[in-house]
Parts: structure tokens; C-alpha cells; sequence
């Protein structure tokens, strides 16, 4: 019943700014198409989501799948993962990933690799990621590409964000814009609608070497980061990891070789372990399939979904565990995430969207392809969240820019408390949500009383409370699909029915209407302005004069 | 909630006045993402130092401003046919290859690039992991044809071979050009679009077109002299019948091989027979050609017409030049009898002068009675002399002293002696 006042904005054209996703496996490149559509670029070998991958061989340099395939013959020479290693000093970098392909060397306390017995930085190799990634969108749109808004993770230092301008500066294209990964991924589902809802998201980002979250309020369209966290322990590759590990079992078990012994068999595995996990997202069966995988002998063996789920459930476990961790940063209850935006490649895998639906119960949607046939692939978000923030600033010029990424503009004082109407039984309708920045106007249209007379507007701050109530013996869950889950997934404990309650605490002001119509609707407006004076103003729908009542805001230091 | 909200009510006041009881809990300062329209909104308000009202009245009045116009897409946006979606990629060589990338309007003319985006395009709306996600089962028929036809035209010597039967580019020479009289615009018009389409074929670049019914003469010969020597890289490969590859029939392989070899040559003398023809045709009827013998033959007669007139010139000088001449003769003949009969008058009125000026010495001595000496006197003066002594003498009135004056003047001259004149001159 909010309405709210912020401004109508169809996001413009503007072919020739792209979107960049820069992530550690993989990148992608999108664009807002005249018909205000975003597009999803793919290369020349048709793949949108690109991996982040090059590879030197003679005097050829491959990109993307075929630097991958690389990987197996050529691992020295083809460099992986290197996206978080951009301007970070050597001593800090964690290598890990980096165990299969070129190993990351120390160059001038920085990072570079040892390609063909040539010392190339990281810089250079992004470089060239980011050319490829360049020239196949220009390729596509047929104009040259020297702008772009490229995504960042929310971790980044100001010294690796400037680290990754310089880098861009060298091929000749403008960074206009870093936008923060989470930020990027909420954008699709948030700029869809005209008007924006209020709401808070917990952004859960799934990669393959990291996973990201954030709780980020949106309020009249405006988005606040509440809480952020990061695990470089666990991700898309983890389940790799215990795809292999299988495999090499599977593998032993019958032909009584390890192939982990064998680089190149590993290699393949891995390669194989991710078109498995990503076929199981699809489909309820894959076929693990590998030619001549060690010692002479192939491979070949179907697995299904459930068998997988059973395999990663500990690694399930862990990013299930990672968002109430994020939430609980955030200093919110989960109850009060109102929906969970799923980003990163492995976050299409339909079990992850089953646990966090149990987990936070009915008052938080999660968005996800299995959840929703509207929602996007997961691995697209971020693309497209930049591709539309770029068509946003196309009009603007560095100047503008850098003006509106000044501290007076982005710092700006919030709510801390939500205020609203109160009713009769200390209910309270919420007019202006807690975390809202200001300057804020929001109105409310309320139906007054049925018979003539006065009418009472009071204004005061809302509280939330959580109220708890156990429910003796879980119910069997019924609202689970078919593929009957794997018992004890979810905790068995008494289970327990958790509420929020908005509560009016502190009265704030009180407006009577005189000799108002009975069932006349009253509109309540409340402004609140950058330099903190708040002004509520109540009238009948229709009448001319309202009453209007000033008081003063604090910020707290 | 929002159900709730229905239900809510505001009440009748009890007792309240308009009253402030307190302020909220003090706000805290958070830093806000830079993205999102809404953030530009925010910005501006800051920026500006506009009110909430202020900013969208004005920005109201911006969002009027014409929405940005963009730049033509030069590939265009082709219907696609159905019939090609379906084609077997097996078949790929019954394949219209640029249609199926969506190039049918450009064809030979399309640049790499260009391919390389329709084929893009293409790509992106029939990837086989699209059509899954659609629903579609295993579909990648269209997809491999995309592939295909980006391979062999991305490759210089398979496009070529691909462009010399792609029968899609060819045009036809204009309708009956054999039978039936073309008009000017017709000729021009059709063998214009006909030449211009076989010059794609041409190993010298760029080819003389066909040009209009204004083309010099030196340009239309220097076109009819290009395409009677035309060089042309059509090469007929690509109709080849497919060599088996099994190495156990070694003959039927040599066979085919040899088979293709004769044809191809066989299809190459045809189309360069076929183009000579064609190009004959159009010379043999090119209304320039004719316009240009026209021309050459009015040019001869008017060269003749010149030459001829330079004679006839001469003529007309020469015979002028006699009649002026008669003329100038008459009149100098004319002029000297008019000098000659006028030097007579003057003689005869010079005579008649002296006569009568010597009368009126004569008279003039006979009444200052010295008629002796005047005889001499009159002898030795001139013409002027006398005339002018003879009015000196009838104006006066002393005649003997003006004879005096006059008889010293002509002394004073040496003309006479005073000796002479005694009577005179005592
Ligand atoms: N459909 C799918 N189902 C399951 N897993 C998938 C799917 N698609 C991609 N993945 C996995 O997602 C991971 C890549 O995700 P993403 O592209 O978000 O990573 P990134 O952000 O580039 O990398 P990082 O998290 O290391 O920075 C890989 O492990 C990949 O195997
Ligand atoms: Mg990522």
C-alpha cells in the first residue's frame, strides 16, 4: 500500500558500453540491445559464459574452452584463476587453484608466470583476457568496444580496483564503472519493475574458487550493503574435488591403477567432473565419460543427481551454512531476508536453492532457475546487472562520474528504525523502512473511520521482535518433490515456527483531522530531508489543506 | 502484510492533539551503492540541492527530450526460411550458405567481417544449449549448417569456390535483350545490374561498369575492351562429385577424379563462352555504340563542311578584294580628275585673278599717270603680290603713294631695281 515516489526510469541504449564479468574461472560480456533487451555475447566458439583462461602454444594464444582443453597437454603454459591475484603482492596470494596450470611466480614482489621460459605479469595475462573479451564483443556489435562497466568482487581493495583501471587503460578501454559483484547480481531482479519493492537480499554468489555473500537492503531503489562475506575455501570446485575423487575410486576399483597419480589423467577428470556437475543441473542422469583416462583404459559410467547430492552434501552443507553466517553479520534475523538472489555458476545446481528454500522458510523467496522459470541463469547476473548499469551512466562523462561517487553523495545518513502509522493493538503500518537513506518523501493512503468525526494519525518507530513457537513433532515435509531427500539432510530437532513481529515502540507525533467524512480515505505523507528535518503531513484524499507537523532528526557518531 | 494492510483502520482521535512527541532514533550514516537509476535520481538531488518535488518536475520535462536515435545495422534483420532451418548439414553443399547466415542481401559483397557477426548472431539464437533450455531435443541440424557455411566462407578459397555457383548472387541479362529493341533505360538498367554482378568474378580489380547513356566513347570502348578480355577466377570445384575414399578402388577413384577434372574444365570453357556471348550481345546492341557512330558521322560531314568552307572563303576574298580594288581604282581616277579639273579652275581663277587684279593696278596707273613704268612693275610681281597690291590700290585714296609703298616693298625685296622706275621713284 506504500506508494513509492521515486522516479520512473527505463534504463536507455546504448550499444557500445558493455557489461564485464571478470571472474577467476569465468567471464562473460553482455550489452543492452536497442529493444532494451540484454544480450548475452557469446565468442566465436558460441560459449556466452567464457572461461577465464589463455594459453601459449608456439606462437598461438587460446582463449577461453580451447585454453582450457589445453590444460591437459599444455598445463604449464595455460593460466587459470588469475583474476584475484591483480594487484596483490605476491606474498599475499593464495595459489591453491592454481595447482594445475601455470604456477603463479614472484616478479618484482608481484605476480607472474613462467610461460614458454617467458616472464609474464598478471597484468599482462588480464590484459589479454580482457581484449579477447573486448574484441568479441566488438566483433558482435560491429562498433569498437572502449567503455565498459566491470564487476568486481565485493572484497576488492581500492589498490586492486585501480590495479585492474590501469590494466584496461592499456588496451585502450575506459573502465567507467567498478560495480560490486553482489551489487551487479541484484540488479536484474531488482531494475525489472518500474518502482522498485523495498526489500532486503542476501545475494549468495557461488563461484568456483570463492563464494561470495552479501545482505544488501534495497530502499526506494536505492541499495545499501548491510553485510559481506567470503570464503576462499569452498566453491564450484570443492564439488570437483569430490567428483574426481570418485572417479579415481570408480577408476581403481575396476582397473586397479590410480589415475591421480598421472597429471594428465587428472587433468581429464577434472575437465569431466565439471561437464558432470553441470549436466546433473540439467538433468536427472549424466554419463561420466573419459577416453583413455590412464593406463590405456577409458572410463565410462553414469551417475544421477541424487547420487551426486549424496556425495557433495557436506560441501551443500557448507554454503547452506555460509548464508546464515552472511545474515547474521548483517545483524538481521533471517526472517528478514526477503529473498535470496542466487549468482555464480554452481548456484544453478538445483539442490542448493532446495536447502536454502527449507532453511529460511516461506518469507524468503529464492530466486534461481529450479525455483522460478523466470529467473536467470545464475551465471549471468553479473553480466547483465553491469550491462544495465552501463546503459544507466552511458550519458554520463568521467567527470559526472567521479561527482557522483563522491563521498556527499554516497554517504548518506539512514534510518535506523522503520517508521509508520500505529494502530489500534500497537500494529504498526510501515511508511519508511528501516535502512532507508535520505532524502526520503514516502506516502501512505489509510482508510479513516467508517462514521463522521476526528481522525487520529500517530506516527511512531516500529521494533521487530521474533516470536518463537515449538511445534512438538515435525510434521514430514510434504512440500518436497519426489526424489524422496536424503533423511537427516535437515535438522530432525523439535522443529520450531518462527514469526516477525512489527511492533510500534516510541510515538513519534500525533495528527487529528477534524470533521472528516465518514469512510474518507487519509493520505500520510512523510519527508525526510538530506539535512535530517522530518515533516509529516496528513489530509482526507481530495481535500486541499492538510495538517503538517516538523520535527528535527539525529546522526548518530 | 499486504493483506493485513486491507484490514488496517485509522480511528476517531481520543483526547490527542496534533502534537510532537519525540524524533526518531538517530539515523546512521551508511554509504549507498553507486548503481541503479534510482541512485542517479539520488545524485542529482544531492548534486543540485533540489527538493524531492523540484527534481521531478524537472526531470519530467527531460524525459521529453527524444529518445537517442541509433545507428543503421547494416547486416539487417532477414526472415529466415524455414526450409533452410531444416536443411541437412550432411547436404551442406545444396546449402545457400549466406542465407543461412542471414546474408542473402549481401552475398559475395559481405565483408569478413560482417560473416563474422551474422554468424554470431546466428549462433547465438541456435546454439543447441538454447534450443535444450527451450525444450527442443537434440536439434543441432541448423547449427551445424551455421558452422559449415561460417568455415567456408571465412576461408578465402572455399568462399570463392562457394561464390562461383552461388547461383543467388547471379542476374540474369536483361529479359529478350536478344529479341526485342531495349530502350535506352532498359539497356542500361538491365546489362548495368548484369555486368556488375559477373565483375565479381574478375581476377583485375576494380572492373569498368557498364556506366549510362552519358559515358564517353573512351569509356564505353575501354569497358567493351575489359570484358572482350575478360579474366575471370570462376572455378567450378565446388560441383565436384565426391572422390570415395577408400583406397581399395583406386581406379574408380582415379576415375571420378579425372571425371571431376573434365568437368570443371568443361563448366569453365561454358562460362567463358557464355560471359563472351553475353558481352557481344550487349555491344552489338549498345544504343551508345550507335549514338557514337551517329555522332562520328555528323562529326565527318561537319569537318568536311569546314574544309570546304575554307575554299569558299578564299573565293569570296579573292573576288572581294578585286572589287575593292576596282573601286579603289575608280575613285583614285575620280579623285585625280576632280584634282586635275579643279587645279584647272584654280589655274583659270588664278589667271582671272591676276587679270583683274592687273586691270585695277593697270586702272589705278593710269589715274596716277605712270602708265609707263606699270607694265614692268606688274612684271616683276607674283600672283600675291598682285592681288594684294590690287586692293591696296582700290582702297586708296593717294594711288601714286600706294604705288610708291608697293614699288619700295618690291625693291625693298630685290624684286626690282629702283633705277628702273624713275618716274616712280624720283
Ligand atoms: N550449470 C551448472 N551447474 C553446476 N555448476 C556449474 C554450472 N555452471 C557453472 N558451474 C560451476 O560454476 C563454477 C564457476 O562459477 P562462476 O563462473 O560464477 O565462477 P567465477 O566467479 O568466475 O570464479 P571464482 O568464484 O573462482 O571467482 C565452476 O565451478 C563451474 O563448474
Ligand atoms: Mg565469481
Amino acid at each position: 500500500m506504500t506508494e513509492d515516489i521515486s522516479r520512473t526510469e527505463t534504463p536507455l541504449e546504448m550499444p557500445s558500453i558493455v557489461g564485464i564479468s571478470f571472474g577467476n574461472k569465468t567471464s562473460s560480456v553482455a550489452v543492452v540491445s536497442r529493444d532494451g533487451s540484454i544480450e548475452l555475447i557469446a565468442n566465436q566458439d558460441g560459449d556466452r559464459f567464457i572461461p577465464s583462461a589463455l594459453s601459449y602454444l608456439n606462437d598461438d594464444e587460446y582463449h577461453g574452452s580451447q585454453a582450457l582443453s589445453q590444460l591437459v597437454r599444455n598445463a604449464n603454459n595455460t593460466v587459470v584463476n588469475f583474476r584475484d591475484f591483480i594487484g596483490k603482492e605476491y606474498a599475499k596470494i593464495d595459489p591453491t587453484h592454481s595447482a594445475r596450470s601455470a604456477h603463479p611466480v614472484e616478479s618484482d614482489s608481484k605476480v607472474s608466470y613462467q610461460i614458454n621460459g617467458e616472464t609474464v605479469s598478471v597484468d599482462t595475462i588480464s590484459a589479454r583476457h580482457l581484449t579477447r573479451i573486448r574484441d568479441l564483443a566488438a566483433d558482435y556489435l560491429g562498433v569498437p568496444v572502449t567503455k565498459a562497466v566491470v564487476a568486481v568482487p565485493s572484497d576488492f581493495t581500492d589498490v586492486q580496483i585501480q590495479a585492474l583501471h590501469e590494466i584496461a587503460k592499456t588496451i585502450g578501454l575506459d573502465i567507467l564503472q567498478t560495480i560490486k559483484e553482489p551489487v551487479a547480481a541484484l540488479i536484474p531482479y531488482t531494475f525489472q519493475s518500474v518502482h522498485p519493492s523495498d526489500k532486503i537480499s542476501l545475494v549468495l554468489d557461488i563461484g568456483a574458487s570463492r563464494t561470495d555473500g552479501a545482505v544488501i537492503a534495497v530502499r526506494g531503489g536505492l541499495m545499501c550493503i548491510l553485510a559481506t562475506a567470503h570464503s576462499y575455501d569452498f566453491g564450484g570446485s570443492s564439488l570437483d574435488d569430490i567428483l574426481v575423487d570418485f572417479i579415481a575410486k570408480e577408476f581403481e576399483k575396476k582397473y586397479k591403477v590410480d589415475p591421480k597419480s598421472e597429471p594428465r589423467a587428472v587433468a581429464k577428470m577434472y575437465a569431466e567432473a565439471e561437464n558432470v556437475k553441470r549436466a546433473l543441473s540439467a538433468s536427472k542422469t549424466a554419463t561420466i565419460s573419459i577416453e583413455s583416462l590412464a593406463s590405456g583404459y577409458d572410463f565410462h559410467m553414469s551417475i544421477n543427481r541424487l547420487k551426486f547430492e549424496l556425495l557433495a552434501r557436506k560441501v551443500f552443507e557448507l554454503f547452506t551454512s555460509f548464508a546464515d553466517e552472511v545474515v547474521a553479520k548483517s545483524g538481521l534475523d533471517s526472517l528478514q531476508i526477503s529473498e535470496i538472489v542466487l549468482a555464480g555458476g554452481t548456484s544453478n545446481i538445483p539442490k542448493i536453492s532446495t536447502l536454502l528454500s527449507a532453511k529460511f522458510g516461506e518469507l524468503t523467496t529464492v530466486v534461481s532457475p529450479s525455483t522460478s522459470i523466470k529467473a536467470f541463469n545464475t551465471s549471468e547476473l553479473i553480466a547483465r546487472g553491469c550491462a544495465m548499469q552501463a546503459s544507466w551512466i552511458s550519458a554520463l562523462d568521467a567527470d559526472d562520474i567521479q561527482e557522483i561517487m563522491q563521498p556527499s553523495v554516497t554517504v548518506a545518513a539512514h534510518t535506523s528504525k522503520a517508521i509508520g502509522v500505529q494502530l489500534p493493538d500497537n500494529e504498526l503500518v510501515v511508511v519508511v523502512e528501516q535502512t532507508t537513506a535520505v532524502p526520503i518523501r514516502k506516502t501512505v493512503v489509510l482508510p479513516g473511520p467508517a462514521d463522521d468525526g476526528s481522525v487520529l494519525v500517530s506516527i511512531a518507530e516500529a521494533d521487530t521482535e521474533i516470536v518463537s513457537r515449538k511445534i512438538e513433532k515435525p510434521a514430514p515435509s510434504e512440500n518436497d518433490d519426489d526424489d524422496d531427500d536424503l533423511d537427516g539432510f535437515e535438522d530432525d530437532e523439535d522443529e520450531e515456527i518462527r514469526e516477525i513481529k512489527v511492533k510500534s515502540a516510541a510515538s513519534i507525533a500525533d495528527i487529528v483531522l477534524e470533521d472528516v467524512k465518514g469512510g474518507s480515505k487519509i493520505e500520510i505523507v512523510i519527508n525526510i530531508t538530506s539535512k535530517l528535518g522530518m515533516s509529516i503531513a496528513a489530509r482526507p484524499v481530495g481535500s486541499s489543506s492538510a495538517v503538517r507537523l516538523e520535527t528535527e532528526c539525529s546522526l548518530s557518531q | 502484510m499486504a493483506t493485513a494492510e486491507l484490514l488496517v483502520q485509522l480511528t476517531h482521535a481520543a483526547g490527542q492533539t496534533n502534537k510532537v512527541h519525540g524524533s526518531p532514533s538517530p539515523f546512521v550514516n551508511r554509504k549507498i551503492e553507486c548503481a541503479g537509476p534510482f541512485f542517479l535520481s539520488h545524485a542529482r538531488r544531492i548534486l543540485r540541492g533540489r527538493t524531492w518535488s523540484e527534481d521531478e518536475k524537472i526531470e519530467q520535462a527531460a524525459n521529453f527530450v527524444a529518445t537517442e536515435e541509433t545507428e543503421e545495422d547494416d547486416l539487417g534483420d532477414e526472415p529466415e526460411d524455414p526450409q533452410i532451418l531444416q536443411h541437412d548439414p550432411k547436404e551442406w553443399k545444396e546449402l545457400d550458405l549466406y542465407a543461412a547466415l542471414g546474408l542473402s542481401k549481401l552475398r559475395y559483397k559481405a565483408t569478413e567481417d560482417q560473416i563474422r557477426r551474422a554468424h554470431r548472431r546466428k549462433v547465438l539464437k541456435h546454439h543447441p544449449d538454447k534450443k535444450a533450455a527451450q525444450g527442443a531435443i537434440d536439434d543441432d541440424r541448423f547449427f551445424k549448417c551455421l558452422q559449415k557455411a561460417f568455415e567456408v566462407l571465412m576461408d578465402p578459397v572455399k568462399r570463392k569456390q562457394f561464390d562461383s555457383v552461388d547461383e543467388g548472387a547471379d542476374v540474369p541479362p536483361p529479359e529478350n535483350y536478344n529479341s526485342k529493341k531495349l530502350t535506352d533505360e532498359e539497356f542500361i538498367e538491365g546489362w548495368g545490374k548484369f555486368f556488375e554482378a559477373e565483375a565479381r568474378f574478375s581476377k583485375i580489380q576494380p572492373v569498368p561498369m557498364l556506366g549510362d547513356m552519358n559515358s564517353s566513347k573512351e569509356e564505353v570502348e575501354a569497358f567493351y575492351k575489359f570484358w572482350f578480355n575478360f579474366d575471370s577466377w570462376r572455378s567450378f570445384e565446388y560441383l565436384d562429385e565426391d572422390v570415395p575414399d577408400d583406397s581399395d578402388n583406386r581406379d574408380n577413384k582415379r576415375h571420378i577424379e579425372k571425371k571431376n577434372k573434365a568437368a570443371r574444365a568443361k563448366a569453365k570453357t561454358e562460362d567463358v563462352a557464355r560471359l563472351r556471348s553475353m558481352v557481344d550481345a550487349a555491344f552489338s546492341k549498345d544504343p551508345r555504340m550507335k549514338k557514337f557512330r551517329l555522332e562520328e558521322k555528323k562529326e565527318k560531314e561537319r569537318l568536311k563542311w569546314e574544309r570546304e568552307a575554307e575554299s569558299r572563303k578564299a573565293a569570296e576574298e579573292a573576288k572581294k578584294a578585286a572589287e575593292e580594288e576596282a573601286k579603289r581604282k575608280e575613285e583614285e581616277e575620280r579623285k585625280a580628275k576632280e584634282q586635275r579639273e579643279s587645279q584647272k579652275k584654280n589655274k583659270e581663277a588664278a589667271k582671272n585673278a591676276r587679270k583683274k587684279s592687273k586691270r585695277t593696278i593697270k586702272a589705278a596707273a593710269k589715274d596716277a599717270d605712270f602708265e609707263v613704268e606699270v607694265e614692268s612693275l606688274i612684271e616683276a610681281m607674283d600672283d600675291v603680290q598682285l592681288s594684294d597690291s590690287a586692293s591696296k590700290l582700290s582702297d586708296a585714296g593717294d594711288k601714286k603713294a600706294a604705288f610708291v609703298e608697293i614699288a619700295r616693298g618690291l625693291v625693298a625685296d630685290g624684286k626690282i631695281d629702283a633705277s628702273s622706275f624713275p618716274k616712280l621713284l624720283a
